[in-house]
């Protein structure tokens, strides 16, 4: 993880283009209260740009399934709306849906047919598309999971890796301008965890919007160019990456013999939070220039050894953001 | 990780293509049925069912076959078994009339209930039914092609019965003309022609209950706890049906009129009797489908 500060590199190049089209999915207020009484969903605005890849993070039971569900229109929101691709939902599920695939907490399919088979069930499910191409079109979903050699394997053998590519597979029978997947990576080992971020890459690249939760944050940092974080079924931060790293506030760190002195200087200039080691002092530096904090420091003759400014990682963010219950060892 | 790579990642390096949609063909939901009964009528646990139900009316055949040999001229009439049981010896076309009565008690309903049951929640319990959902399917085509594969089963181990039943009463018994319940002998043609409507009374009977097993399984992510369930409501509707004390609700009770094929074997049809047995199905499917709707169409899938 980088501590350095970064580029804005990432905001300009997604600049403009991403926002050309209306967002991906938009809700106002989204809630889900189950009949047992439990809120999982609370008064969630989502603003996922077309074009980007947006990381839902949260820890486990956070509400980012229910959400997914919601999206989908396989569960009925308590309150508020949303929109996929500029289409209301769920009124709109049958026009729009076709345009979106979709992984949702896990993969499921019949255990007693084989991966095309399975394939074959959900294309003849969809009435939009045509049975003239189904075979062509389920042959190239195999290929783009590599899962061709398993393909007249029964899904009951299939590994929990092969089982995951299945669904993705199922994702991109068809051209989609969205695609939603609910924990991918769950479960796999990392050579399988690389491939489907490779995938997912692949699909971004393509133009195709990709909406991809996950409970760790190591998963999506990689490919996210935006990041939403739900806690207790709440909405605490959404923005660009970029955005998210600027929420830590960036702080000096003064390696000194005489911590000290350093502090009642760094004190005098208005840096806030004075923390001190036996030998190092940091402090929030806020907009302060650190070279004129090094120029005081020097001047007021206290022995400066070593000096930088550390942003928190997006981890440690992170973690801020969810809460002790976040899922650091997933 | 390097923020070149972040940026790599984030650009998006082409334009978001538009997907266009084909507008959704008319015959389209052929398509998703004939998915539907591929996969009711290709699984093995329900080709195990119907060779059951196949083999059952050939062990009843033989047993009776050697029970008693056709010259006998049948076995002691005291009219304590079944009905059609002392006409089988006289002529083989009965042993289909025989047969479809000693399976409608238990295994005929069972078999339904099995499919029926299974239909909304074992795609509920196997984690598909959300997937199919997010095609999407659309929930009031999906639970109208899970009814018509139910009722295709049905009609399917009615008709396996019914044939098989045929086949061996042809092969151990004498045939000939029809004597009919009414006393009335006609042509083996139209005996058989009898038997078609049997058969398909008896679907109609096998479809009321498909509905039921539908509206059940519309509740429950658990398939065997709906197969479970309406076979247990079979089996007491059917004791129900057998105590004097319940008359005043019996003709109400789901298989009050099964059993009641025997109207379509009288010269003339007992049309009253057979068309008030239709009209029984007819309330239960209306029912139990307006239920099976109301259920999944506004149903939470939390499957």
């Amino acid at each position: 993880m980088s501590t350095s500060p970064t580029t804005l590199e990432n905001e300009t190049q997604a600049g403009p283009d991403v926002h050309r089209v209306g967002p991906a999915i938009v809700s106002s207020g989204l809630t889900k209260r189950f009949r047992s009484g439990q809120l999982a969903v609370d008064q969630v605005d989502l603003d996922v740009p077309r074009g980007s890849v947006y990381g839902f993070l949260g820890p486990n039971g956070s509400g980012k399934t229910t959400t997914i569900r919601m999206l989908l229109g396989l569960v009925y929101p308590t309150s508020g709306r949303h929109e996929l691709l500029g289409t209301p939902m769920p009124d709109g599920t049958n026009r729009v849906l076709p345009k979106v695939g979709s992984l949702i907490e896990g993969p499921a399919f019949y255990p007693y047919l084989n991966g095309e088979q399975n394939l074959a069930r959900c294309d003849a499910a969809d009435r939009t598309a045509d049975p003239r191409t189904a075979r062509q079109r389920i042959g190239t979903a195999l290929e783009r999971v590599g899962l061709q050699a398993a393909a007249k394997k029964r899904y009951r053998i299939y590994s929990l890796g092969m089982k995951q590519r299945l669904a993705i597979a199922a994702s991109l029978l068809r051209p989609r301008e969205l695609i939603i997947l609910d924990e991918p990576t769950n479960g796999l080992d990392p050579q399988g965890t690389r491939e489907v971020r490779a995938l997912v890459r692949e699909i971004a690249t393509e133009g195709t919007t990709v909406f991809v939760s996950s409970h760790l944050l190591a998963e999506v940092e990689q490919i996210c160019s935006h990041v939403g974080v739900m806690r207790t079924g709440r909405l605490v931060f959404q923005g660009s990456l970029d955005e998210l790293r600027r929420t830590g506030v960036a702080r000096i760190r003064v390696q000194t013999p005489e911590p000290e002195a350093a502090a009642k200087v760094l004190a005098s200039l208005g840096l806030a939070d004075p923390q001190l080691t036996d030998a190092e002092v940091t402090a929030q530096l806020g907009d302060f220039l650190p070279e004129r904090a090094c120029a005081e420091l020097v001047h007021a003759g206290v022995p400066v050894r070593g000096l930088a400014t550390v942003r928190p990682s997006l981890e440690d963010l992170f973690v801020g953001l969810t809460g002790e219950g976040f899922d650091v060892d997933g | 990780m390097s923020t070149a790579e972040v940026g790599a990642a984030a650009g998006p390096a082409a334009a978001p293509a538009p997907v266009s949609v084909a507008p959704a063909a008319p015959m389209a939901w052929l398509r998703l049925l004939r998915s539907e009964l591929r996969l009711v009528f290709r699984r093995r646990r329900n080709l195990a069912l119907l060779a059951v139900v196949a083999v059952i009316p050939i062990i009843v055949g033989i047993a009776l076959r050697l029970a008693a040999p056709p010259s006998s001229g049948g076995p002691g009439s005291d009219g304590s078994g079944p009905p059609f049981l002392d006409q089988v010896a006289g002529n083989g076309v009965f042993l289909s009339f025989l047969a479809l009565t000693v399976m409608l008690t238990l295994v005929l309903p069972l078999v339904v209930a099995v499919v029926a049951g299974d239909s909304v929640a074992g795609e509920a319990g196997y984690g598909t039914l959300r997937y199919l959902l997010a095609v999407p399917a659309g929930r009031v085509r999906l639970l109208g092609v899970k009814y018509l594969a139910a009722v295709a089963f049905g009609l399917c181990a009615v008709l396996v019965i019914a044939v098989v039943s045929l086949l061996c009463g042809i092969a151990l018994f004498p045939v000939g003309p029809v004597t009919l319940l009414s006393g009335d002998t006609v042509s083996l043609a139209d005996g058989l022609l009898r038997l078609l409507l049997v058969v398909l009374y008896v679907a109609a009977g096998m479809a009321a209950l498909a509905a039921i097993g539908l509206a059940i399984s519309t509740f429950t992510e658990h398939a065997i706890g709906a197969i479970a369930a309406l076979t247990v409501l079979t089996v007491a509707s059917e004791v129900a049906d057998n105590v004097p004390q319940f008359a005043a609700v019996q003709p109400y009770l789901p298989t009050h009129w099964w059993l009641m094929f025997d109207a379509l074997l009288r010269s003339p049809i007992d049309t009253s009797t057979a068309l008030r047995g239709l009209l029984s199905f007819a309330v239960y499917i209306a029912l139990f489908c307006s239920i099976a709707w109301a259920r999944f169409t506004s149903a939470d899938i939390t499957s």
